[in-house]
């Protein structure tokens, strides 16, 4: 494998690492099983692409687009908390009007970014290449966001948050308008998940309406493998686990499909994610049993 | 001081397995009393719980917390007034968060929850003084994740957690039961004790008769979602729990000669 193709691994690996915080949000901390990243993940990139492609300002351009996103996320969590849609469903639901918006946001199934400028193409110094400035810059971006979500749950609203999540009758009983908190966090985490969308168009040549399919399962492929090789409940330890979670896999992904004696192809891709993520469920039982054999 | 008058709650209205729960139910209890509640099952005592602490919303009726009408709004905005412990030990704390998250978060019940840190230096100190207080070494363990305590320390800390803020009302819902009848026994003295200290107004409601007369100052019987007994006292002091079945025994077989009295 060579550094160019290591570099792009981690390029998006960093882009889903933003995904798989999103999910960390909604999956784990508050149990909220939400598919709309699905449809949230291309509405980011459609409204960056087709912003940025109208002449707007790419930075701008990527704040509409971690706006779409919470919108997006909050339309679930309204479907859900006022309307008393069942969680999944209500995500299923936004995911599937969320087809059709992203279409109607590029006006054609794909808006591509070639000679447009982007995010990284303005920060970009002389003395960088863009392979190797493009993955820099998202080191950056995914540090500050982890931090900012370590931040936010250790107050008083975050903490709120995690409880609603683990005890929603007991935070009821301490004060928590639970309703809201699983309003503001899934917003939060498709807000998130906007940015990803927003920066892969940037980074990968333009949004497709495609680009969303999957998107679910890469990010709890993220959270999965994760936790299997940094199980810890804290937030500092659990924000940085699904990172590295996002970056393993990815680069699990790039050694599978450019090894030539495995023979795997670009579509592949899907069966190399499932036998991925049933390694890491499997892992900590394999971990536990090594360690009863050797207790034995 | 709670004041509950003339509350109705009916469940399944309308069909077969209807079920009227609460029938007129009327209770004051003044600032600073501590009345237990006993009654047989489906004698309203987890709906009259449910109705104060607003997880269940009242047919029609009024609740007073201090004065204040509580009957329409939800758990969350009376949490306040209510303090509350379940009878659940697993209920009544976050088993994801440590000890001191726990504590934190009841530290702002009812509070407006900002952007501040969650678990200050200074409350650290006095979460670790009062948990020093149950004598069960928790002190030393304010980072640990709450689910890895046995029930009784969770009840314990459930209680500090009810005692940290001012209340109008303390409920405590069997919160006993759950646990084996020498925790059981730690966890009341640990009630009395912390009522008494912040001389709380409380309800407790309880399957117990001997708990029921032990402690509190005032003994509510229940029966089919009105009270029917209501001892305190010269009168409650001379009781024990022989005289209370009889008298429950005898409060049912005038329900039940209302009803042939009825049907007859």
């Amino acid at each position: 494998m060579s550094l160019y193709t290591l570099l792009g691994a981690l390029e998006i690996g960093l882009i889903f690492a933003l995904v798989a915080l999103g999910v960390l949000i909604s999956f784990r901390i508050l149990r909220f099983p939400d598919l709309t990243v699905d449809g949230s993940f291309p509405l980011g990139g459609a409204v960056a692409a087709t912003l940025i492609s109208a002449g707007a300002d790419p930075f701008s351009a990527t704040l509409a687009a971690i706006v779409a996103g919470a919108v997006a996320g909050f339309v679930t969590g309204w479907l859900n908390v006022k309307l008393r849609i069942m969680d999944l469903l209500a995500s299923i639901l936004v995911m599937t009007a969320l087809y059709s918006i992203n279409l109607r946001v590029m006006g054609r199934p794909n808006v591509p970014l070639i000679s447009e400028p982007t995010v990284f193409q303005l920060l970009q110094p002389e003395a960088i290449v863009d392979y190797v400035f493009r993955p820099l810059l998202l080191v950056l971006i995914v540090i500050v966001a982890k931090l900012l979500l370590d931040w936010y749950f250790a107050t008083q609203n975050g903490l709120a948050m995690r409880a609603t999540g683990s005890n929603g009758r007991m935070s009821r009983a301490q004060g928590v308008n639970t309703g809201w908190m699983v309003l503001g966090g899934i917003a939060l985490s498709n807000g998130l998940v906007g940015l990803a969308g927003a920066l892969f168009a940037q980074t990968q040549g333009g949004a497709d309406i495609s680009m969303g399919i999957g998107t679910i399962v890469i990010g709890l492929a993220a959270v999965i493998i994760g936790e299997s090789i940094l199980p810890s409940r804290r937030i500092f330890y659990a924000t940085l686990a699904v990172i590295l979670g996002a970056i393993i896999y990815r680069f699990f992904v790039a050694l599978a499909l450019n090894s030539e004696f495995i023979g795997l192809k670009a579509q592949d891709l899907n069966l190399v994610t499932a036998v991925l993520v049933a390694i890491a469920l499997v892992l900590p039982l394999l971990k536990r049993r090594l360690v009863a054999r050797k207790a034995g | 001081m709670l004041d509950a008058r003339d509350l109705h709650v009916t469940f399944n209205a309308g069909t077969p397995i209807e079920t009227r729960a609460l029938r007129g139910m009327t209770l004051a209890i003044p600032s600073g009393q501590f009345v237990t509640v006993i009654g047989s099952n489906g004698a309203g005592k987890s709906t009259l719980l449910n109705a104060v602490s607003g997880d269940l919303v009242v047919d029609s009726g009024r609740i007073e917390l201090d004065g204040v009408d509580v009957t329409r709004q939800p758990v969350w905005e009376r949490a306040d007034r209510v303090a509350r412990v379940f009878q659940d030990p697993m209920a009544g704390t976050c088993e994801d968060l440590t000890i001191e998250e726990n504590l934190a978060l009841a530290d702002t019940r009812g509070g407006r929850r900002g952007f501040g840190r969650a678990v200050k230096a200074a409350r650290r100190d006095e979460y670790r003084a009062h948990l020093a207080t149950l004598g069960l070494g928790l002190e030393n363990r304010l980072e640990d994740r709450i689910g890895l305590l046995s029930g009784g320390q969770r009840q314990a800390v459930s209680l500090l957690m009810a005692s940290l803020r001012p209340s109008r009302i303390l409920l405590l819902d069997e919160h006993t039961a759950a646990l084996d009848p020498r925790t059981a026994d730690f966890v009341l003295q640990l009630t009395v004790r912390i009522v008494a200290e912040h001389q709380l107004t409380t309800m407790m409601v309880t399957h117990s008769m001997r708990q029921a007369l032990d402690v509190g100052e005032r003994t509510v019987m229940l029966h089919q979602g009105q009270v029917v007994l209501d001892v305190s006292g010269e009168q409650r002091k001379g009781l024990d729990v022989p005289d209370l079945l009889a008298m429950f025994e005898r409060v049912r077989g005038e329900q039940l000669s209302d009803d042939s009295l009825l049907l007859g």
